[in-house]
């Protein structure tokens, strides 16, 4: 066992882990942050998305142990209860929600998206969440959502 | 058609805000103390008695709590079908047998402090396989001398259907109306083929999950992601040998189902363990667990004969399919019976034999998924009806308008069959299929590209275009059912308690939408509740398209109680009849006097003032007929001549489901079904050697993602459907039926070659095109 020391959504958080324990176990079981999924534990499907220095990496992949000394972000992390994200806030009004098991993921991918492009084309949303599966919504209103969250977030429309 | 408030508007799913944010919703969401984890060991081969099992060495691990097998389980045949009871499936499984009949079937089970010891314990476990010939072949697994899969002698159909497992027999349908061989005579041209469909998984992205315990008195609570609470408590009941008093299903939000959590799959074990070890107990799949051990679709093959007049008349459909249904028969017989039942009434034609088997193999375990039949039998017949048309130089829109159902209009199917024996007389009570294919076609500029692809010079790339009427019956008629409970707050609010399973769809928003029109009160005033078997009361669940129509529909009776309720307070405190009575925006008016009521005095009245009472009701209703929803559909497609590949440009469906309560959540159902239909259709496949799945990865199995999906275009065609709640149709599944022959008749349109075998992928294409050039080339 090891201790670790990484920041996650903004509190500094100490944690004891194994060599081989992976970042997803570690922020769900150990943190209890529950909205990090397990989908395939193999890094195909985007459940498990979390940012990692503000990069999306798939967290049922990664190591905990290499998270050491980093800073993390889960869905946890995004808004409040009182203050949504516009990406979360997006999703909702754009009907983008079905059973939402891989929204958190989902929003992770299109938040490391708008952070860096605040103007994507819809091609470039397309790549952005390439890695997060989703089985309900065929995807269309997803990409209406983070259509609407970057124009939201340009000032350009409410 | 009727002015709504709530009903119609696309209010914002309830629970969006929560999953936006990553709450705890989920099966696995929660922790409980001492809780242990459960591993499954699967079986290696596809047929196989186990002459032993060791599991000493793995109950002496430390740290293993308990090891379930055949030897220690009771022996309770049963079915996984989250059906009604008794169920129209064979009793042909039980927790742990001593036989196993494919790769992935059930060994034994270990619980353990953690999943690494569950998983060293599972290896641990020594089994003495005696290794049995297999059959894989459906349309070889009835022969006389073939593998007998179900040898045991107690596996049995509860209700006198037709089973005959000596011969992998598990159901058989006959169906004719009519006289389809004078039928057939009577044509001007016959058509003929036979159409396969594949094995696949619903993929919905929460794996199966289940979480037991023991409550302070001792009775057994299951939080699980199932489909159908109430059928999950009646069978954990069932395999446990307990009576249903000591089982409390509950339902958590659940990550999507598409059918695959409507078959008690993870429950018995993970309850069985629990009460071995009298300790919370976690059962979570993996990702390969899912795919191979949970269910599939049916793979069927249809042999389909039909016959049309020059002037477009069909005149005769005969279909003779036989249907896998893997190592074990859960819906076995209605899948069956939906794909004659709920898919041919769609046809005007008089003249109909069906003749259908399913056979059981060492294969996959199918169930139930999204399409339920109606997709496989639509496949075949959506191909027919292109051939048939192309036969005789009509344009597919003209023929199909030609030969489906109108409103006011019955089919001999309807009684002929229901899903599980014979059927009940019914009418087409609202229609607008020729307004679905008009509207769609306009908005997939249908005739025009007809025109511009007819004319394409040849060249590494043909476009095509393709289209599909469909319909899909909802519910099981006269068998299902749904209650709902309500009760009034001090505020003026409403509880409102569902078992309605809402897997995603968003049922418990439209019900919610149903019961705030229905009284004329705000959505914020409902407070749904779901699920819980101690709490809520009962409904089927969710499958076959029915928690909108069905569970709507109580909802409604509910709220008409509720009503009667308020008004009898009413009419105390404003000393006027009922009759002067009406609701207006929560409260009650008088149209004599004006005078005007709260719904919170009249809560708070009847609670703490005079002749308290708790103004509640629950109120049920059963299924009386399917209702139809129609859709028409159209794909444009791009094949590439040198490679194969079949890429969708774009896609449109026009959809028939009454009013849409929710029309945002109804398009989230269409939108879902097509791209799940059109991933079906071009890259999703099993692949098997020798009964063992190659591929049960998101990598080698592969599913759409966002930069695979083409242009897609719903039209929600209004119709007001007078059997429904406020007019509504079933949504869930009718779209996902016509994605296959409508890709199918896009690429004949493309390339003229008929492809009645899905996949259509790059490597069958390219080798159909192959094919059509070496036979051109010879003389």
């Amino acid at each position: 066992m090891r201790e670790i020391e990484f920041t996650v959504n903004g509190r500094k958080r100490k944690v004891l882990v194994r060599p081989k324990d992976l970042l997803l176990n570690v922020i769900r079981d150990e943190l209890g942050l529950k909205g990090t999924k397990y989908g395939c534990g193999t890094g195909e499907c985007g459940a498990c998305t979390v940012l990692l220095d503000g990069r999306p990496v798939l967290s049922c992949l990664t190591l905990a142990v290499a998270a050491d000394g980093r800073n993390i972000t889960t869905i946890e992390g995004i808004g409040t209860d009182e203050n949504l994200h516009p990406i979360q806030q997006a999703f909702i009004d754009a009907g983008a929600i079905q059973c939402g098991y891989c929204t958190p993921g989902m929003i992770i991918s299109a938040k490391a998206l708008l952070d860096r492009n605040p103007n994507p084309t819809e091609e470039e949303i397309r790549r952005a969440i390439k890695g997060n599966l989703c089985r309900c919504t065929g995807y269309v209103k997803i990409i209406a959502a983070i259509q609407l969250a970057a124009k939201r977030m340009r000032g350009e429309t409410t | 058609m009727r002015e709504f408030k709530i009903v119609g508007k696309s209010v914002k799913k309830i629970d969006a805000g929560l999953l936006a944010q990553g709450k705890p919703l989920f099966t696995d969401d929660v922790k409980f103390e001492d809780m242990l984890h459960a591993r499954i060991l699967w079986s290696p081969h596809a047929h196989a008695r186990i002459r032993n099992i060791d599991t000493s060495e793995a109950e002496a691990l430390p740290g293993v709590h308990a090891v379930l097998c055949y030897k220690n389980v009771p022996r309770v045949p049963h079915t996984s079908a989250g059906q009604g009871w008794p169920e129209p499936s064979p009793y042909d499984m039980v927790m742990f047998d001593n036989k196993v009949r494919y790769v992935g079937d059930r060994v034994a089970a270990v619980a353990a402090e953690t999943e690494e010891i569950a998983e060293k314990a599972l290896r641990l476990i020594k089994v003495d396989y005696e290794i049995l010939p297999a059959i894989f072949d459906p349309e070889k697994a009835m022969e006389e001398g073939a593998p007998v899969i179900h040898d045991e002698p107690d596996c049995r159909q509860v209700l006198p259907l037709f089973y005959d497992p000596k011969h992998n027999h598990c159901a058989h349908i006959e169906v004719k109306t009519g006289d389809p061989d004078r039928g057939l005579q009577e044509a001007d041209i016959v058509v003929e083929h036979t159409v396969k469909n594949h094995y696949a998984q619903h993929c919905a992205l929460e794996p199966h999950s289940c979480i037991s315990y023991l409550d302070p008195m001792g009775r057994l609570v299951v939080r699980s992601s199932t489909q159908v609470p109430y059928y999950a408590r009646r069978i954990i009941a069932q395999c446990l040998q307990l009576p249903e008093r000591m089982v409390r299903v509950i339902k958590p939000r659940i990550g999507g189902g598409f059918g695959s959590k409507q078959e008690i799959v993870v429950e018995d074990v993970c309850a069985m363990l629990t009460l071995r070890t009298r300790r919370p107990v976690r059962l979570v799949f993996t990702r390969p667990e899912v795919f191979v051990s949970t269910r599939t679709r049916h793979p069927m093959v249809m042999r389909v004969k039909t016959g049309a007049k020059k002037d477009g008349t069909v005149t005769a459909i005969k279909m003779r399919v036989i249907s896998n249904t893997g190592a074990y028969g859960p819906h076995c017989m209605t899948v069956l019976g939906s794909t004659c039942a709920k898919t041919l009434p769609l046809y005007r034609c008089p003249n109909i034999e069906f003749i259908g088997d399913t056979v059981y193999t060492n294969l996959l375990n199918a169930g139930a998924y999204r399409g339920y039949g109606v997709l496989q039998g639509t496949f075949a017949m959506g191909i027919m009806m292109d051939e048939m048309a192309h036969a005789i130089g009509m344009d597919p829109i003209e023929f199909w308008k030609k030969n489906t159902i109108r409103v006011g209009e019955t089919s001999p199917i309807f009684s002929a069959l229901s899903e599980i024996g014979k059927g009940a007389e019914q009418k087409v009570d609202s229609c607008a299929l020729p307004e679905c294919i008009d509207r769609g076609a306009e908005a997939f500029r249908w005739r025009e590209k007809r025109e511009r692809y007819r004319n394409q010079p040849d060249g590494p790339i043909r476009r095509g275009v393709g289209m599909v009427c469909t319909v899909h019956g909802g519910t099981v008629a006269l068998l299902d059912a749904s209650s709902v409970t309500a009760k009034m707050n001090e505020d003026g609010s409403f509880n409102l308690l569902i078992s309605a399973s809402d897997v995603g769809g968003g049922c418990d928003t439209v019900l919610s939408q149903i019961f705030a029109e229905a009284l004329d009160i705000p959505l914020d005033d409902v407070v749904v509740y779901p699920t819980d078997t101690d709490v809520t009361p009962y409904d089927k669940g969710a499958y076959a398209s029915g928690t909108t129509y069905l569970s709507g529909l109580a909802v409604i009776k509910t709220a008409e109680e509720i009503k009667k309720q308020i008004f009898k307070v009413a009419s105390e405190m404003l000393n006027e009849p009922p009759e002067n009575l009406k609701l207006e925006n929560k409260g009650v008016v008088s149209v004599k006097s004006g005078n005007r009521l709260e719904f919170s005095q009249i809560a708070r009245r009847s609670l703490y003032s005079k002749n308290q009472t708790q103004i509640a009701a629950t109120a049920s209703e059963y299924s009386r007929l399917h209702p139809q929803t129609f859709t028409a559909q159209f794909a444009e497609v791009e094949v590439d001549m040198e490679t194969g590949q079949v890429k969708v440009i774009s896609y449109v469906c026009a959809v028939d489901c009454g009013t849409a309560i929710n029309p945002t959540l109804a398009e989230g159902q269409v939108e879902g079904s097509i791209i799940n239909g059109i991933s079906y259709a071009l890259t999703e496949k099993f692949v098997f050697e020798n009964g063992r799945v190659l591929n049960p990865n998101f990598r080698d199995y592969k599913i759409f993602s966002a930069p695979d999906i083409p242009e897609i275009k719903t039209i929600l065609v209004p119709s007001y459907d007078p059997t429904g709640p406020f007019g509504a149709k079933p949504i869930g599944e009718p779209a996902m039926d016509g994605v296959l022959p409508t890709i199918s008749n896009a690429i004949y349109n493309a390339i003229g070659i008929r492809f009645t075998e899905s996949p259509f992928t790059p490597e069958k294409v390219l080798r159909a095109i192959k094919l059509r050039k070496s036979n051109r080339a010879q003389p």
